[in-house]
């Protein structure tokens, strides 16, 4: 009796150590690459966080997780859109999975917290989102293993204010969400655009988060040739309504994020001849990005935005270094070395990467129209691509040395010259 | 031994235990417990106004802020306070605390119940403005962030034990001093104001007086709770002073057990464990979190530090039932 019992334990017992086993022998056979992954997957940004992981996730099924060979262990840590819960987690993914880069963050301030990390920790910083523009520009002797693959905030700005200019437009009033990204994005439309001779007459900052613009519109001055907006989340929704209904009948030109592909979707007809500038469009008529958006929306069941488009990117990236190391991680200032030299055809187009390791793209003007695109057969919103300008840097038509010397973009700074 | 001197030995030795067992756990373990003391001192600060002066603050994130913030600037802009002055920023926040406090509670004492509660908001939410919208000073929204940690005597703060270590010694002293305040004299009037505060006033106490100073220690520590929050995230920003900032201290108050001190310690260890350590294992985290609020709320009104006493009216309930019984069964 006891007998029959024990071999009917070993053979199982066996059947578990070799489960065990198997894994562990694979392991030694192939390199695993850990990719710490921070977003916001709580918390009121999660369905941003959702299209960062997303489009990471694409990429990694795309090609069965697997880079060159490695193995990719994905991991993915939520920051609760809290600069300081990204530290805890970002420490997490370091000291517990020993993770060979981390990357994302959503919010500049999440960009900010986890620079210092990536220094303290040796560790590779992929910044697949945050746009703070001293990540690569002021502060960037201070974060040796950072490297970005998505964009500066004011680099889509540096073209669009040459664009008013072409434009005909003279006086331009500018209303922007009352923080860092909002100061950044309007200072880089100031700079371009009065370098060329126009005019930011009016600067309006409402507070992140505004709902109401009441207080605010009867305020913009009459004078304007246009309105440049930045609005981020719910504000871009609540902003072009009001406007409409407010009878103010001025073009209205914004940053991407006014428009982006996120927010788009819940927006009406008040949008429609809006323009923006931003460094990817769903709508971007290439075949390349057709099959992208076609694949995105079949699995996700949404049209991607330029949050799934730069991990997405960001991942293509990552797995040519590693496959160009035959699957092997090349250790921290070797992979930023060999990532910032890297030049391909991603989605949004051509991107190489700046000596300040930040990219160099197209940077498209958008202008939003009702339409059908890649054979849906739905009339939908989209922002159609009306001028390209290719191979923008973060610098764009300035010098870099003139560019570093003045302070960052803040908000007084470029000062509101012809305000009074 | 008296109830009180066992209750004492029990915390001391889960102290003792936490300073042994936690610094041979993981790096990320160490992290966690260190942020959940330097936050708890912040609990405990609240827990003399909620639970021993029954005054319930919702903008005590305000002192852990202006402690937070002036570690960082002083920190990056001076370069004050990373060597022995540590000590010295240490006191500092602490003053900056009080001082906040100080003119904070000329405001907020006057009112009681929910007034108290609407002026502390207001007041919080007044910092987290300045520290928003005072960009020059305080970054605006990007924060500050805090490259070094102290380092002195041999000393480096940079390294995980250590600065747990130093941490976990400042919250015992904390602690201790807390719990010397609530057993003084003047601790005894600020509960006699809690349970009646007429009757205090009758009796010819200074009721306005005796909150105001309670006020003021509160805000003291929660500037203390602020420097050392400062160098455990490495990054101070407007996310420190947010009203939830306020609500999750009022509520690890609540979840160990308000007037008890120690309970804000278990509450601010389960909310760290659950929010920042079971989110890196499975994604529904938040419920467990809601649950365990909701349960404690419903089942134990005092808090988790309520459980001994639920169980001891249980089994003296059970017991009078159990008497006769016993009773009839020995022989006499």
């Amino acid at each position: 009796m006891t007998g029959t019992s024990r071999l009917r334990v070993n053979p199982a017992l066996l059947g578990c150590v070799a489960l065990a086993m198997a894994p562990m022998s694979s392991a030694g056979a192939q390199e695993e690459l850990r990719i710490g992954f921070v977003a916001p997957t709580t918390g009121i940004f999660a369905q941003v966080g959702k299209d960062m992981v997303d489009g990471f996730q694409m990429y990694l099924d795309e090609v069965k997780s697997d880079f060159g060979g490695a193995k990719v262990k994905f991991i993915v840590e939520d920051e609760q859109g809290k600069p300081d819960t990204a530290v805890t987690k970002a420490k997490k993914l370091v000291l517990q999975d020993k993770v060979h880069m981390l990357v994302g963050g959503l919010l500049a301030s999440s960009g900010y917290a986890l620079a210092p990390v990536s220094t303290a920790e040796k560790v590779t910083y992929v910044v697949s989102i945050p746009a703070a523009d001293d990540l690569t520009q002021r502060d960037l002797p201070k974060y040796p293993y950072l490297v970005r693959t998505s964009w500066s905030s004011s680099q889509p700005s540096h073209p669009f204010g040459q664009w008013a200019c072409d434009q005909g437009y003279k006086k331009i009033v500018t209303i922007g969400a009352d923080y860092a990204f909002g100061y950044e994005v309007v200072g880089g439309f100031q700079r371009a655009f009065e370098a060329c001779g126009g005019q930011v007459v009016q600067k309006i900052w409402p507070p992140l988060g505004s709902k109401d613009f009441g207080p605010y519109l009867p305020t913009i001055k009459r004078d304007a040739d246009a309105i440049f907006s930045l609005m981020v989340g719910p504000m871009s929704l609540q902003f072009p309504k009001q406007l409409r209904a407010s009878g103010n009948r001025k073009p209205v030109i914004g940053g991407g994020t006014s428009y982006d592909e996120f927010v788009l979707p819940a927006m009406g007809d008040e949008v429609i001849g809006h323009v923006s500038a931003l460094q990817y469009s769903a709508a971007l008529d290439t075949p390349k990005n057709a099959a992208f958006v076609k694949a995105y929306r079949s699995k996700y069941g949404k049209v991607p935005s330029y949050y799934s488009e730069s991990n997405y990117t960001t991942a293509q990236m990552i797995n040519q270094v590693i496959r160009n190391n035959k699957g092997k991680f090349p250790g921290n200032e070797e992979f930023v070395k060999q990532l910032a030299a890297l030049k391909l055809d991603t989605i949004r187009g051509p991107v190489s990467i700046d000596e300040m390791r930040n990219p160099v793209q197209n940077i498209y003007i958008k202008k939003v129209e009702r339409k059908k695109m890649f054979g849906y057969d739905k009339d939908e919103l989209w922002n159609t691509v009306i001028k390209t300008y290719p191979n923008v840097n973060q610098f764009g038509q300035f010098k870099k040395a003139e560019f570093l010397a003045t302070p960052v973009y803040g908000r007084d700074y470029p000062p509101c010259k012809f305000c009074n | 031994m008296t109830s009180q001197q066992i209750k004492i030995l029990m915390v001391v030795v889960a102290l003792g235990a936490l300073a042994v067992i936690v610094p041979n756990t993981n790096s990320f373990v160490i992290l966690l417990s260190t942020r959940a003391l330097a936050f708890a001192i912040l609990v405990m600060s609240l827990d003399i106004l909620l639970g021993y002066t029954g005054l319930a603050s919702l903008g005590q994130a305000a002192y852990l802020g202006v402690g937070a913030y002036a570690t960082a600037i002083l920190a990056t802009t001076y370069q004050f306070g990373l060597g022995m002055d540590f000590w010295l920023v240490i006191l500092f926040g602490m003053l900056v605390g009080a001082a906040l406090a100080a003119v904070f509670g000329l405001l907020a004492i006057r009112a009681t119940g929910v007034y108290f509660l609407m002026i502390t908001l207001a007041l919080g939410q007044c910092v987290w403005g300045l520290a928003y919208r005072w960009n020059s000073l305080t970054g605006g929204d990007n924060g500050i962030n805090l490259r070094v940690k102290p380092k002195f005597a041999g000393l480096d703060l940079g390294h995980d034990v250590t600065f747990f270590y130093v941490v976990f010694f400042l919250f015992a002293l904390s602690l201790l001093a807390m719990y010397v305040l609530v057993q003084s004299p003047f601790g005894r009037s600020l509960a006699g104001i809690r349970e009646r505060e007429l009757r205090m006033q009758i009796l010819g106490y200074n009721t306005w007086l005796h909150k105001y100073i309670a006020f003021i220690i509160a805000g003291g520590f929660g500037g203390l709770s602020g420097v050392l929050w400062a160098h455990t995230a490495g990054i101070v920003s407007p996310e420190n002073v947010v009203l939830t900032t306020s609500v999750d201290a009022l509520l690890m108050a609540v979840l160990g057990g308000a007037g008890t001190l120690v309970g804000g310690v278990i509450g601010s260890f389960i909310v760290f464990g659950l929010r920042e350590y079971l989110s890196t294992l499975v994604p529904w985290w938040q419920y467990v979190l809601g649950a365990v609020y909701v349960l404690t709320i419903l089942y134990l009104p005092f808090g988790l530090m309520g459980i001994p006493e639920r169980i001891r009216q249980w089994r003296a309930s059970s017991g009078k039932q159990a008497d006769p019984k016993t009773l009839a069964s020995v022989p006499s």
